[in-house]
């Protein structure tokens, strides 16, 4: 198990510079750099700024610097926000999207495991048939449908009652977030209860069922018990990358709520060419998806010891 | 981990966004929303709209605006203006924020620090009026040479290198901000990067900035003006770009203002909003690549195009929102002329939309490049607008002239890197004002201009700009510009499409909200609150 995980480890850090390598390359390929504006800067300006960036540097000797500095946790300054280092940028949004997605990831399994469970319970009835229907919607429409509807159901709603039940958008407090968690989660939730529905249709039939029910375990109990807790494995599969994905990645929902997570702070630095948070975030998001779908990799070791013996 | 979570976000947010709604008259604050953070507040930095517009609330120059549009004393008392200095005698007793005295030593800080080559901003431009200020940028001079001298704590001294008779102008735009030296250098390199980074002399001060959340501003008690002052508070509680959820806002009574876009039009009627029209200054216009190697070079495939134009269809059937009027000159209507304004004083060319002499030009072109077919690339931002504009005139030039257009999208940096490489033939560009004067535009196609991104090069305009610079007198300057909006026209140096309207609602309770086309816009620095009865 320790050879494993240390195994597990050290492939997850060669992913990481892989990441960090590919995308310190491909960002420098892309025409413009930080500086560029729509007010045309004098040649002599545009030196002073490189130098002072370093970015008159070969590009090999950048890279290096760059690697260095990432060994030592250090992903330098921001360029669009001058005198703020990456890393409290980094720190101060993390935790936003971090809350958002754990939020969003307890409605997803919540929902997911209960309808999932529902649906196979209940197959080819009238629940079934509903739910399966709204698991559709919930796949094939995208996020910022749901995001954009949402909070126009939010501004009926405040207005119907007069006062602010939900806020329509903005950051504070708990009541800024519920809305937004259920929009970012709603896809998971729909991918996460079709998946529960195909395991526990699988598992109606496997033997150990039907011993358990021959020996004259009541329903329920076959249900929770033995069906539920089988049937939950391959969701766990899914969920610890859909975390990573989640709270790193709900971009659109935060920018139409204005919540100041790091999805939106990716995407604004591309659009900037702010190198320094273009890294920082890249980095930051690759290690933090490695290590999760490492930790479900442990998990299932653990639980599986088959998995340990390949 | 939950609740740790929780714990941090709230040590990072602070309070949460406002909920005392759109206009509060009891406490007398509005609610706004902000389209993007400041990336920070340093004014001899600040290049954006958003960082202009708060910078315009929280500090003051020499000079400034007021909701009329007039410019008015602000730090200046008294002041003088020649061809070759101006003299600014400033208030007595006037305070910082924190208590210090504001005198011209906070001045001549700002400005050297401006165009210090070490601080390499890009406005630095704006004070190339002042003696030695482009030779200190380009590092050949020290910044101690720069042609600004604080005669003692109440009197400022500029010499400038060429008549510049709207020079009072310039000392209310951010990069002419005073800032106190001594609190500068007590930041260690973090100016404006934080609301405790920063002291005020404007109107408001930032009582809370929490970055990518809101921003609030809270009444100034040291300013000197806080009588004509009537908001307590402005509280940009919403950072948001979405115009979709922005209309959200403003419907659910949170906040007090928005823009209005095409498709958002509808509803502001179906509820009855204020609706409210702002030309923002800006002219937008293809920009043609002249550069020796370009088919663009040629005159008449320039011509050629240029009979195709049609801006009024541009403006009515493409763009469609109400506000944009179609361009007809690279000076916007609003530009004084010599004693009303300078476009009524001096008529631009009608617009002369005219296939049948557009394909004879484009005939004429074929022959002359000896081709039998011309491709064309129209580079142009990625967004629904620019989208809409370089397919029009795609299908527009395939129809009339049978002239293949290729279309290059690319995303804003990207965009203005191949402008200034020069790796386009047409391109949508647009240009806003830096300073309420026609100067703004008219240099823009001088030689020596490196906004100039066509490399557009008429020793005619170049002559005829450099006898505007070199007078003071309203008459020779206006038609020196007179000259140079028909040499534009005549040789097509470019192709102007409309200047830009935008539509907004505001709440009905808020008053004096001034807009303008120069300086911070929107500026609510003395703005109120009606009751709801009035």
């Amino acid at each position: 198990m320790l050879w494993y995980t240390i195994r597990r480890l050290l492939q997850g850090l060669i992913t990481v510079w892989f990441i960090a390598t590919a995308t310190f390359w491909a960002m420098h390929q892309v025409p413009g750099d930080p500086f560029v504006g729509e007010k045309a800067v004098s040649p002599e300006v545009e030196a002073n700024l490189k130098a002072r960036w370093g970015l008159d540097k070969p590009p090999l000797e950048q890279y290096w610097i760059f690697l260095t500095n990432m060994v030592q946790g250090d992903f330098g300054i921001s360029f669009a926000q001058e005198s703020r280092s990456v890393n409290d940028i980094i720190l101060e949004r993390f935790p936003v999207s971090a809350i958002l997605g754990i939020l969003a990831i307890v409605f997803a399994g919540l929902g997911g495991v209960l309808y999932g469970a529902l649906t196979a319970l209940y197959r080819n009835q009238w629940p079934d048939v509903i739910i399966i229907l709204l698991v559709i919607i919930g796949i094939s429409v995208p996020s910022f449908v749901f995001a954009s509807v949402g909070q126009l159901v939010l501004v009926v709603i405040n207005q119907l009652i007069g006062f602010t039940v939900l806020p329509v958008a903005g950051w504070g407090d708990i009541s800024h977030m519920l809305v937004p968690a259920l929009v970012l989660g709603l896809g998971t939730m729909a991918f996460l209860t079709r998946l529960m529905r195909s395991s526990m249709l699988e598992i109606v039939t496997a033997d150990f069922i039907r011993t358990a029910r021959s020996k004259g375990v009541p329903a329920a109990q076959v249900f929770s018990r033995h069906q539920l807790r089988n049937a939950v494995l391959p969701v766990i599969t899914v969920l610890g990358p859909s975390v990573a994905s989640i709270t790193t990645g709900g971009f659109v929902v935060e920018n139409i709520f204005g919540i100041p997570g790091l999805g939106q702070s990716f995407v604004l630095a591309v659009q900037q060419s702010d190198y320094g948070v273009i890294m920082g975030t890249t980095v930051f998001y690759g290690a933090f998806l490695v290590l999760m779908v490492i930790i479900v990799d442990l998990l299932y070791a653990w639980i599986d010891p088959r998995v340990r013996l390949e | 981990m939950l609740l740790f979570l929780l714990g941090q976000v709230n040590q990072c947010t602070g309070t949460r966004s406002s909920s005392v709604g759109a206009v509060h008259a009891a406490t007398g604050t509005i609610t706004l929303n902000l389209a993007q953070e400041p990336p920070q507040l340093d004014s001899t930095k600040a290049t954006d709209q958003v960082s202009g517009m708060v910078l315009g609330h929280v500090m003051e120059g020499l000079l400034r605006y007021d909701a009329n549009d007039n410019l008015v004393a602000g730090v200046a008392e008294s002041w003088s203006l020649t061809d070759t200095e101006a003299h600014f005698t400033l208030k007595q007793g006037l305070m910082w924020s924190n208590g210090t005295p504001i005198t011209a030593h906070d001045f001549v800080f700002a400005w050297r620090k401006a165009v210090d080559p070490t601080t390499a901003s890009q406005y630095a431009f704006i004070l190339f009026f002042i003696e030695n200020a482009r030779e200190i940028t380009s590092s050949d001079m020290p910044v101690e040479s720069l042609g600004v001298t604080a005669v003692d704590d109440h009197t400022l001294h500029v010499k400038l290198i060429e008549p510049t008779p709207f020079f009072l102008s310039l000392t209310a735009f951010p990069t002419y901000f005073p800032i106190n030296q001594a609190f500068y250098e007590s930041r260690d390199g973090g100016y404006g990067s934080n609301a405790e980074d920063l002291i005020y002399n404007g109107p408001f001060t930032i009582s809370q900035w929490v970055h990518n959340a809101n921003v609030r501003l809270e009444k100034n008690e040291n300013y000197w003006n806080r009588d004509a002052v009537h908001l307590n508070a402005i509280d940009f509680a919403y950072i948001l770009s979405d115009a979709n959820a922005i209309i959200n806002l403003f419907e659910s009574g949170d906040i007090a203002q928005a823009s209005l876009n095409v498709e958002l039009i509808d509803r502001a009627l179906r509820n009855h909003w204020d609706i409210r029209q702002h030309v923002d200054g800006s002219v937008f216009f293809i920009e043609i690549n002249h550069r020796e190697d370009r088919l663009t070079r040629n005159y008449n495939l320039r011509k050629a195009l240029q009979y195709v134009d049609d801006p009024p269809e541009l403006v009515n059937k493409v763009i469609k929102l109400p506000g944009n009027l179609p361009g007809k000159s690279i000076f916007p209507v609003w530009v004084q002329g010599v004693n009303g304004k300078f476009r009524e004083e001096f008529p631009a060319k009608p617009i002369m939309t005219n296939h049948d002499k557009a394909r004879e030009h484009y005939a004429m072109a074929l022959e002359e490049l000896g081709l039998d077919k011309i491709t064309l690339v129209m580079l142009s931002g990625d967004n629904p607008s620019a989208n809409k504009q370089s397919e029009y005139y795609q299908s527009k030039y395939a129809k009339v002239l049978g002239l293949e257009l290729k279309l290059d999208r690319q995303i804003f940096k990207q965009r203005l890197q191949k402008m200034t490489d020069g790796d386009f033939d047409l391109v949508l560009a647009g240009w806003g004002p830096d300073y309420a004067d026609a100067l703004t535009f008219g240099d823009l196609f001088t030689s020596w201009n490196e906004n100039n991104r066509g490399r557009y090069n008429n020793p005619e305009v170049d002559r005829q700009i450099d006898i505007a610079k070199n007078s003071s007198d309203p008459r020779t300057r206006m038609e020196a510009f007179a000259r140079v909006q028909d040499i534009l026209n005549e040789d097509v140096a470019i192709l102007v499409n409309y200047e830009r309207g935008s539509l907004y609602v505001i709440h009905d309770r808020l008053k004096n909200v001034a807009r303008r086309s120069v300086g911070p816009d929107p500026d609510y620095a003395f703005a109120y609150i009606v009751d709801e009865e009035s």
